[in-house]
């Protein structure tokens, strides 16, 4: 009677369990806190970790509690995608998938449309993506490698006057010799065609832990400016670099995977008035004082140096996990409200997300991020950035309005790509008239 | 001419940084046969330890004896735990017993000073000489010259240590026959025990200057890839031929980044290296100060 009994309380405890878990939306998180890209790692997750936190401490999303499980995938695609497959299943379900690694996006590009679980790629990963037609799947979040490319063009242009002003001007695009430096090529060359400057490509082999030779070449050509397109160590190899060979930081604008205080503070000196684009305004929001509060106070902060709350990749995941669970809210307004979600029905909520200013006022991030709109049509749904620079303390913001290039000229190629890839991949393009 | 020279001088300088790393690795060889993989993650792991103590606010000149002994600690209990039950057992265990020890000691510096990339200030400005610039127009690093006087002198005094002192005979007695050395007396342990300690001290210089000049973060093991083709060209067992390899390897892949890259879509100098000593192994496969082996069948 007395092993009945347990039995039963025991089947009563599981069943309670159960239904708290199926109360919960669940993120699986492919990080990497160890390697050599771990400071980078430890920032974003440690900020998609606190804002998850920070819903849950205000109650969830209309009651439904959101739960995570981490992988570490030492940014290495194979661990990466074995990440992701041990994972999506788990708790009732990946609601989608954020890899933070463009080896392991693009590991995962077939798998997600297969598993029918969306996968964002926040700045990164394939500009044509954005194409939600062919990649129904896939959300190059605010804005791809493409439109932070024109906005780079804009933003030089207006330094000197107008784009037109570019005319017999020397750029010299430094970039990581992988199809991430490449990724802007046609970008920079359109441009470089239409206002008639000089485009010069280096290649820096990776790691990029001695470039030397790149920056005789940079000084002998003496350009107007340098594009840095770095990733890791590249980045502040380059700024002491630049310093060693008399050419002056002002003068180099940097991607924003090469815009973080991981990126400079090795730098030191070296990296003062360095510039670089981004998409979040540096500096503090209300949010981010009610993740102090509510969290870190409570004892459940991810980050072990809370001097690192605000810092660009803490804002970076902070800014992604708003976008996902924003995306689950807009799910429940159509599905149903306090449910917890398909990863489908999330996948519906990214393609009709509408952040816009009002919204990000609400969550207390207002400016921090552009408004984000997206469609069938567009997965990226902002294409703004910004340009801050580094003081030798902190990231200030150097343009006081979101930046957007040539977005007419980048949606266009984007659909070329995307066009070429769905007849490679023999994909019948969505018609999105007949979505929903 | 001038931008040749530039190139030229830059790239020598580059190289003897290579050869600062590539030093350790002949240290360990040369003492104990063994190639030791975690070269790489000892220099991390000392610049860490430095940038850490620094950061946590020790200064420079007390943080550095106290890596210092972190360093010879390290280098102890390397030969306690991971050496010392591996005498006399084949080259390939003693080596992938390395490969271990890399990971493990790349994990312990991230677990004890975290993942947070650092700067390191040894008080040299990296910039150009000024004098050079303003009456050559060349561009040559201050802090680069200053290296290469650190790697002369580092160079010269284990070149005295191997070839004049009783240990230094001892080591190499060491290297070429573990088991031949134990029976004559020469205390084995005791002696990789020293030369693990001296590698630990190497790996410290090399991580100091390479942390200050890149800064200090992971990416700091991959350094260690550079050494790899400075060693087959200068000879695994040759102190001397560390600094040459590194000199050769450092000036022909700048050259060959700005005068042939431009030819074959750039980025060459990551590979050109290996290229370079894959052609001298097929000349000459013990270096070029390497001992050469004669084996009668």
């Amino acid at each position: 009677m007395k092993f009945i009994n347990k039995a039963l309380v025991a089947a009563a405890f599981a069943t309670a369990a159960l239904s708290a878990s199926a109360q919960e939306q669940f993120f699986p998180a492919l990080s990497y806190r160890v390697g050599p890209y771990a400071a980078g790692g430890t920032g974003f997750f440690g900020g998609v970790i606190d804002y998850l936190s920070l819903l849950n401490a205000q109650g969830g999303i209309n009651g439904v509690k959101m739960t995570w499980e981490e992988c570490e995938t030492e940014y290495n695609a194979t661990r990466g995608v074995e990440c992701y497959e041990r994972l999506k299943k788990s708790r009732g379900g990946a609601t989608m998938v954020e890899p933070l690694s463009t080896g392991i996006a693009y590991g995962l590009l077939d798998r997600v449309a297969q598993d029918k679980i969306p996968m964002t790629t926040l700045g990164y990963g394939r500009s044509d993506a954005a194409d939600g037609r062919v990649f129904p799947f896939v959300f190059p979040l605010i804005t791809s490698y493409w439109n932070q490319a024109a906005g780079m063009m804009k933003y030089l242009g207006d330094k000197e006057g107008g784009l037109e002003k570019l005319k017999g001007k020397k750029i010299v695009h430094l970039y990581h010799d992988s199809a991430y430096g490449k990724e802007p090529f046609a970008v920079f060359e359109a441009y470089a065609k239409q206002y008639g400057f000089e485009l010069i490509k280096l290649a820096v082999p990776h790691p990029g832990n001695e470039q030397q030779s790149q920056w005789l070449q940079i000084r002998q050509a003496k350009p107007d400016y340098v594009i840095l397109w770095g990733w890791g160590v590249m980045n502040a190899v380059a700024l002491k670099t630049a310093q060693r060979n008399g050419y002056p930081s002002g003068k180099i604008l940097g991607v924003w995977w090469a815009g973080s205080e991981e990126d400079v503070i090795p730098a030191g000196s070296a990296a003062n008035g360095y510039t670089t684009m981004t998409f979040n305004t540096p500096g503090n929001y209300p949010l981010l004082d009610e993740i102090k509060k509510k969290v870190y106070a409570a004892g459940k902060g991810n980050l072990e140096d809370k001097s690192r709350i605000g810092s660009t990749y803490h804002m970076r995941g902070v800014t992604a996990a708003i976008l996902w669970t924003e995306a689950v809210r807009k799910a429940q307004e159509k599905y149903g409200k306090g449910k917890v979600m398909t990863s489908e029905q999330v996948r519906w909520g990214f393609e009709n997300l509408n952040v816009d200013e009002a919204r990000l006022k609400a969550l207390g991030a207002f400016g921090m991020m552009p408004p984000v709109k997206t469609t069938c049509l567009d997965h990226e749904g902002s294409g703004a950035v910004k340009v801050q620079r580094w003081d030798g303390k902190s990231w200030k913001a150097v343009t006081p309005n979101w930046v957007v290039g040539d977005k007419a000229m980048i949606r266009k190629m984007q659909e070329e790509s995307a066009a070429k890839y769905a007849t490679e991949k023999k994909i019948t393009p969505r018609d999105c008239s007949k979505e929903g | 001419m001038q931008f040749f020279l530039e190139v030229l001088i830059g790239g020598l300088l580059s190289g003897v940084m290579y050869a600062l790393v590539a030093l350790g690795y002949v240290l360990i060889y040369k003492a104990s046969g063994v190639f030791n993989f975690a070269q790489g993650a000892m220099v991390f792991f000392a610049a860490l330890t430095t940038a850490g103590l620094v950061d946590s606010g020790l200064s420079l000149w007390l943080a550095l004896p106290l890596t210092m002994v972190a360093m010879v600690v390290l280098g102890l209990l390397t030969e306690k735990i991971v050496l010392r039950p591996l005498v006399a057992q084949h080259e390939i265990t003693l080596f992938m017993a390395t490969i271990g020890l890399t990971f493990f000691v790349e994990g312990l510096a991230q677990a004890i000073w975290g993942a947070n990339v650092r700067s390191l200030d040894l008080g040299i400005e990296d910039v150009p000489l000024e004098w050079l610039l303003e009456n050559a127009n060349m561009a040559v690093s201050q802090f680069d010259l200053i290296a290469s006087g650190i790697a002369a002198v580092l160079v010269t005094l284990l070149a005295i240590f191997f070839s004049k002192t009783k240990i230094g005979r001892a080591l190499r007695a060491v290297a070429d026959d573990h088991q031949a050395a134990l029976s004559i007396g020469i205390p084995l342990q005791h002696l990789w025990g020293i030369v693990w300690a001296v590698a630990g001290f190497v790996a410290l210089v090399a991580g100091l200057l390479w942390g200050a000049r890149n800064g200090v973060q992971f990416a700091l093991t991959f350094v260690a890839l550079k050494a790899l083709p400075v060693l087959i060209l200068g000879g695994f067992t040759s102190v001397p031929g560390a600094i040459v390899g590194g000199l050769i390897i450092g000036a022909s892949e700048k050259l060959a980044e700005v005068y042939i890259g431009p030819h074959v879509g750039g980025g060459i100098e990551g590979w050109f290296p290996y290229v370079l000593a894959l052609l001298f192994l097929l000349v000459r496969p013990e270096g070029l100060f390497g001992e050469r082996i004669i084996r009668r069948i």
